[in-house]
């Protein structure tokens, strides 16, 4: 394999392929015949598991010490508007697509459909497309179609395959999300225009002595008269810089890297003493700056869900039949917080020290409130969307935290928010098989009768709640921890959340599991030995990245260091280092008076007192 | 030809008689039910801005007028296509409908 | 090799007995799977002895070991490693850990014989002791948070291990509700740690500790305490521990006595680098809360009518001793009593529920009596348990206690006049229920023809009983005590099957020679004190307390000792007055019922609130605004007619319209 993988990446678009695959896979399905259903499943899955093999492949060939992108690819697809079809994976996204990879060819192996399996099989596909497609884009343009394509196929399953209130809520998922990315569109084409006009205006005084070189040159070669060569190559020099300064582009590392020059040399400027603050920096830019990520926020915190806007979510989780569930869980709610590192944090570093202690607040409120209303759900799965609203405001808390142990857990629990709930799901999907019922007091005393299924469920709830040892712990640690360096009380508050999470989790147990059993809760049967084997991967993985997180920490580490080091080069941010800040003891204190306030960044606060 | 005609016909001739066939169109569009007869009317008022369209080539001297005109015709002769089709179909069914009762899009 | 070098295996065997018996458990069976346990956990003892006899081989100065095994949590400059700290404090903790762990794994499978997941128990029991000795050899904060979690977990799982009981089920989910709490407090200790030293390994915080500024010192105390409350059971956060009786018998003595509810005690005693660098009201208020935590669980004992809930109260009160020892800066006798009270409370503990058994799972004492006649051996070893606890010379809790009190005395006599009330009230109550039970005229007739229960069965058939017990152990009901009334027994009490009665003989010699590691007046007898003296050196508090005043201290706590036993013998056994046992007492001063009502009552409302508030404004604006888009939709709708003549003279008026607009800004 390490053989194959050496050589596979310069020859093999393994990314791109990656994205195809599933879609021709939809496409196969569409040309099978109906009378010949039973090959639908089968071919789903072969599609499926081939992308999984493709992603675990690439995290086979995967660099570690790279903390750029990896299996680039980029193609022209819309040359005048410079839109390109620019893929690449690094450490952040990694993991997410290889969840995405994996999760698939097990949602497929876990549930058939109860009719129409063409469309269901289908769409799933397409979704696998459009989930892997998002996480690897590297060009706004296309991860906003991405982005927004996914919904479509989230949207017939949940409107087609749901329970009861299905069209209620899909509807309600379909607008609540499209209304959320609605501004995005806006905010990527005026970020692009933005970017070219800034290109243009800063490539101005080279265009002038260009042109005038330009003539002199000209007029003195008309003349016959000799040039000398440092003027022709000035002229070279030139003309590169101006080279397609007017060319619009929606490449992200081009955008982002080009707004980190001109944000680094004015931070550079304020640090020398010669500019006062940032409001003295270009006011159209830093303004502008501020609206375009409020706009991209808006569409992320949507699909986060970051509160108050995350009511579409428990709806979508109640109606949605279990493969949504455990794909929307597992991997569609990661495209947001995925998108405040990527496009948060990486395109505006200003912005998003700026806004950090909102949306760290954000999460903080969602991670006790999500668990508050989680407590008192009469629906399992109710229960358990709610949590993932909790388990999400950790992420978002870590990511503004904007420390190396804050940004790596947060990535690191999303993949493990994947795991875990994914595995959840198709927990309840189980239950639902056997009762028929989702409702918490219509079961009880289930452990009588089936005990594997409740030691398995006992297994994934612990690791929901955060038990050491288990994957759910290592990443909420992670990001406490690191929050801790800079929004210190805001880690406090929300450490209080574990103790909630242990709260409506063991009580759901407790009703569902625990008590007297009724008969119907004694004709329950058992696991199956096939639903054991295809939860077993995921069993696996909740205990050894709980146990050994290091290969997935040190792979997802380079990218968090340089996007870190990315952001204290732009901003007056200044990541605490607590190794050889040691014992100052400023910590603590600097931040006594900093309890209440949320108006101003505590993130850029603690920066200014290093 | 139209140098020959050019000669005693201002191009105000033109735009008179097509502001009179538009306007012709439109009274007949808004008082007339019956759907063919509507329909022509549509084509009247179509015809109208064509020959205004021709003139206003004319008089300023632009070839783009012109070439509206093309467009403007294989339009007019598609939608003549699709909507007698529409029309031939629904007479068939109901010989004696009016546009009046033609409102199946309701809101 | 060096013996030390056998550290991983002390952890590592109970862990590869859990994951035989997840695999293999129910294969096993009965009782080669609770052999297996067993087994497991010998070895487990055995490791540890090589080990401390590996320390033991090194000068004093030299007894730290540190052994990695891989890296855990590699992040950012940080580094948490998986590996072992292999101190005198850990090895001493392992060490009666793995000790008394095997005697009571011995204990388990002669009690839960005929149990139908009998495998299960343990498969739990293991997984308990593997994350109990990770608490205490792990060599970071954060190994010992793994194991103080997964103590937690197992203690949950064992907890509510007959789960069709729903009292049992929500003890064991109480429990860890409330122990997570006090984790709460653990965790942010760990980020102070890592944010100021950069490192939670136990080599560089204990190392860094005198450097530490008081103010981060202070927080990571109190935050370690606020840890310590929850795990070891103190005010306000003991409510769990009486609730946890309902897990099988031999749980409560591993876990609820002897290992887990100490490991706050440990954790403490491990951090007294930083709680000497702390703020200097840190200590005091853990000498407090630790000592009135002491007298209110002692007086809510001495109403107990259940046998378990009676050692449960009185555990409660003896961590409370504990932790006035440390709050007082005693720390080997901290330690020192947690080893002597392991020894005594899982012997008390596994004598109830030897009693238990016999009386076929009868636990309430009200229906007990005399019982010394059918169980001997039992009955013996109870006593044992009894003198120790009481304070009488020479049995190991004499020892033990006694010390505390001499360095309450030096600190501050008010706390040693209340620890000396609790002494007292213990005396007393464990006179009590020794009279109750074994004492006194049986409270229980015996069927005449009744057929030999057996365990097992005894569980499905006795769920009356059950039940009843469990409605004691709720005591969320006020008033549910049960008037004293004639028990009837299908068959005879019988003493219990050696491999229950063999654990009980050793831990009673261990309970009665165990004050022999650390023996009062002259320092040359302080062995654990010498053991102990690497890992707390110079913050030990320094008594200067004459010999005469230690002498009289010691006669005036065994004196108040003999006033508990005699009053007990005169209201239990000559019945010189009618027992005096307020019905406040009995229910805990109402303390758990109104956590309970409140929990029940406005914290119910409130989280209720809050999702009502959720559906109805958080998610009531959403639908509002479509509801908005709806009707607005809905009031336009009127316009589209479908009458094309309408869509014309609308087209046209517009065209008209937009002339006119034209023809005016042409005009003026």
């Amino acid at each position: 394999m390490m053989l194959a993988a050496a050589s596979a990446p310069a020859s093999f678009p393994l990314l791109t392929a990656a994205i195809l695959v599933p879609l021709a896979g939809a496409l196969v399905l569409a040309l099978i015949p109906s009378r010949r259903a039973e090959l639908l499943r089968p071919t789903a899955l072969l599609f499926s598991a081939t992308t999984g093999a493709f992603t675990l492949w690439m995290l086979a060939a995967f660099d570690r010490h790279d903390a750029g992108f990896q299996f680039e690819s980029t193609h022209t697809w819309v040359d005048d508007f410079g839109i390109q079809w620019h893929v690449g994976v690094d450490g952040i996204s990694l993991f997410l697509i290889v969840l995405t990879g994996v999760l698939f060819p097990l949602t497929f192996l876990a549930v058939s459909p109860k009719h129409d399996p063409k469309p269901y099989h289908a769409w799933l596909l397409m979704l696998q497309a459009g989930c892997i497609g998002a996480f690897a884009a590297l060009d706004l343009f296309l991860f906003f179609i991405f982005f927004e394509i996914v919904l479509v196929p989230m949207y017939f399953l949940i409107g087609g395959w749901g329970y009861g209130q299905r069209v209620y809520a899909a509807l309600k998922f379909f607008l609540y999300t499209m209304f959320g990315s609605a501004l995005m569109l806006v905010g990527i084409v005026s970020l692009a225009f933005i970017h070219r006009d800034d290109a243009m205006e800063r490539a101005t005084p080279a265009q002038e002595e260009l042109t005038a070189l330009q003539e002199s040159v000209d007029v003195r070669e008309s003349s016959g008269v000799d040039v000398p060569q440092e003027e022709l190559d000035r002229l070279d020099e030139l003309r590169a810089q101006v080279e397609g300064a007017d060319q619009l582009t929606f490449d992200l590392v081009d955008i982002a890297e080009g707004r980190a020059d001109v944000l680094a040399q004015e931070q550079e400027a304020i640090e020398a003493g010669d500019m006062d603050a940032r409001d003295s920096w270009n006011p159209l830019d830093w303004e502008a700056a501020k609206w375009i990520f409020l706009a991209l926020a808006l569409a992320f915190a949507v699909k986060v869900p970051l509160f108050p806007l995350h009511t579409w979510l428990p709806d979508a989780h109640t109606q949605a039949p279990t493969a949504g569930s455990v794909i929307l869980a597992g991997v569609m709610l990661k495209l947001g917080t995925y998108g405040f590192v990527r496009f948060g944090l990486y395109l505006f570093p200003d912005a998003s020290a700026f806004f950090a202690p909102v949306i760290a607040t954000l999460g903080v409120i969602g991670i006790l409130y999500g668990a508050v209303v989680a407590t008192m759900q009469r629906d399992i799965k109710r229960l358990v969307a709610y949590s993932s609203v909790a388990h999400l405001g950790f992420i978002a808390l870590g990511t503004f935290a904007m420390t190396t142990q804050g940004i790596g857990g947060g990535v690191l629990q999303m993949v493990n928010h994947g795991i875990s709930t994914g595995a959840l799901f198709l927990l309840l999907g189980m239950i639902y098989e056997r009762r028929h019922t989702y409702e918490i007091s219509a079961m009880s005393g289930l452990q009588k009768a089936a005990p594997v299924l409740a030691g398995v469920f006992t297994l994934v709830m612990l690791s929901s709640i955060g038990l050491p040892g288990l994957n759910g712990f290592i990443g909420e640690f992670l990001v406490l921890a690191g929050a801790y360096l800079t929004l210190k009380w805001w880690a406090v508050v929300a450490a209080a959340g574990v103790i909630l999470a242990a709260l409506y989790l063991l009580w759901a147990y407790q009703r569902v599991f625990h008590g007297t059993p009724t008969d119907d809760d004694l004709a329950t049967p058992d696991m199956r030995a096939g639903e054991l084997a295809y939860m077993a991967p995921l069993l696996a993985l909740i205990v050894f990245l709980g146990v050994y997180p290091k290969p997935v920490l040190e792979r997802i580490e380079p990218a968090i260091a340089s996007l870190v080091e990315h952001i204290e080069s732009t901003t007056d941010f200044v990541e605490p280092d607590a190794a050889t800040s040691g014992f100052s003891g400023e910590l603590v204190d600097s931040h006594a008076g900093d309890e209440g306030g949320t108006d101003h960044g505590a993130a850029t606060d603690h920066g200014e007192g290093e | 030809m139209l140098n020959v005609l050019a000669a005693g016909v201002e191009p105000s001739w033109y735009l008179v008689l097509s502001s009179a066939l538009f306007a012709i169109g439109a009274v007949g569009l808004l008082i007339r039910r019956n759907p063919l007869v509507m329909f022509m009317c549509v084509e009247l008022m179509l015809n109208a801005v064509t020959l205004s369209f021709v003139t206003f080539s004319r008089m300023l001297d632009d070839i783009g007028g012109q070439a509206v005109v093309v467009f403007v015709l294989v339009v007019a002769a598609a939608e003549v296509v699709v909507g007698l089709g529409i029309i031939v179909a629904i007479l068939r069914r109901r010989p004696d409908a009016t546009a009046d009762d033609l409102a199946l899009l309701k809101g | 090799m060096e013996l030390l070098d056998l550290v991983w295996l002390i952890p590592a065997l109970p862990l590869a007995g859990f994951l035989l018996l997840v695999v293999l458990g129910r294969r096993l069976g009965e009782p080669g799977a609770g052999w297996l346990a067993t087994a497991m956990m010998a070895g487990s003892f055995g490791a540890t002895v090589l080990v401390f006899a590996g320390l033991l081989d090194r000068p004093e100065e030299e007894r730290v070991f540190g052994q990695t095994l891989f890296e855990w949590l590699p992040i950012g400059g940080w580094q948490v490693d998986v590996g072992f700290y292999v101190d005198p404090l850990a090895v001493a903790m392992a060490l009666f850990i793995t000790g008394v762990g095997t005697l009571i794994h011995l204990y388990s499978v002669g009690y839960m014989h005929g149990d139908e997941n009998y495998s299960k128990f343990f498969l739990y029991l293991n997984l308990f002791a593997f994350s109990m000795l990770m608490l205490v050899l792990g060599d970071n904060l954060l190994l010992t948070f793994l194991g103080w979690e997964g103590v937690g977990a197992c203690s949950y799982f064992l907890i509510s291990f007959w789960f069709t009981d729903p009292e049992k089920a929500s003890a064991g989910k109480k429990a860890f509700v409330t122990n997570r709490i006090g984790d709460w407090g653990f965790m942010v200790a760990m980020f102070a740690c890592f944010a100021t030293l950069g490192s939670i390994s136990y080599d560089e915080i204990l190392g860094g500790a005198g450097s530490l500024p008081e103010t981060t010192a202070t927080l990571i105390a109190a935050c370690l305490f606020v840890g310590a409350i929850g795990k070891s059971a103190q005010l306000p956060l003991y409510v769990w521990l009486p609730d946890a009786m309902a897990g099988p018998t031999p749980v409560s003595a591993l876990i609820h006595a002897a290992t887990m509810v100490t490991s706050g005690i440990y954790l403490l005693t491990r951090a007294n680098p930083i709680i000497a660098v702390a703020d200097s009201w840190i200590q005091p208020t853990i000498a407090w809360v630790g000592v009135i935590t002491a007298l209110f669980a002692a007086t809510i004992a001495v109403s107990q009518k259940d046998i378990k809930k009676v050692l449960a109260y009185s555990t409660v009160s003896q961590l409370g001793y504990m932790f006035l020892a440390v709050g007082v800066g005693a720390y080997v006798p901290a330690v020192f009593h947690m080893i002597t009270h392991a020894f005594f409370k899982a012997l008390l503990f596994l004598g109830s529920g030897s009693v238990i058994h016999g009386m076929h799972e009868e636990q309430d004492m009200t229906r007990m009596g005399g019982l010394r006649k059918y169980m001997p051996i039992t009955a013996a070893t109870f006593i044992v348990g009894w003198l120790a606890i009481a304070g009488v010379p020479p049995f190991s809790g004499f020892f033990s206690k006694d010390e505390i009190l001499l360095y309450a005395w030096d600190e501050n006599p008010a706390l040693w006049a209340v620890g000396l009330v609790t002494a007292l009230l213990t005396a007393f109550y464990m006179s009590r229920q020794v009279f109750m039970v074994f004492f006194g005229e049986e409270r229980f007739t015996v069927e005449a023809h009744g057929e030999h229960a057996e365990h097992g069965e005894a569980h499905e058939a006795d769920t009356a009983l059950d039940t009843e017990g469990s409605e004691a152990e709720a005591l969320e009901q006020p008033g549910t005590a049960h008037a004293p009334q004639h028990h009837v027994l299908h068959s005879p009490p019988h003493e219990s099957p050696w491999t229950m009665t063999l654990p009980l003989v050793a831990l009673a010699g261990l309970a009665m020679v165990g004050g022999a590691i650390q023996l009062p007046f002259t320092s040359d007898l302080h062995f654990l004190e010498d053991w102990l003296h690497p890992v707390i050196g110079d913050n030990e508090a320094h008594i200067d307390v004459a010999t005469g005043t230690k002498v009289g201290l010691a006669v005036v706590a065994v004196l108040a000792g003999l006033v508990g036993i005699a009053v007990a013998y005169a209201i239990y056994i000559r019945k010189v007055r009618r027992p005096v046992e307020p019905a406040i007492l009995e229910e805990g001063w109402r303390y758990d019922s109104t956590i309970t009502a409140f929990m029940g009552g406005p914290g119910r409302a409130g989280f209720e609130g809050l999702t009502t508030f959720d559906a109805k404004v958080v998610d009531g604006a959403v639908n509002g605004v479509a509801g908005l888009v709806r009707r607005s939709g809905g009031g336009l709708r009127g316009l589209q007619t479908g009458f094309v003549r309408n869509y014309a003279l609308g087209i046209a008026g517009g065209a008209v319209l937009l002339l006119a607009y034209f023809l005016a800004q042409v005009t003026f």
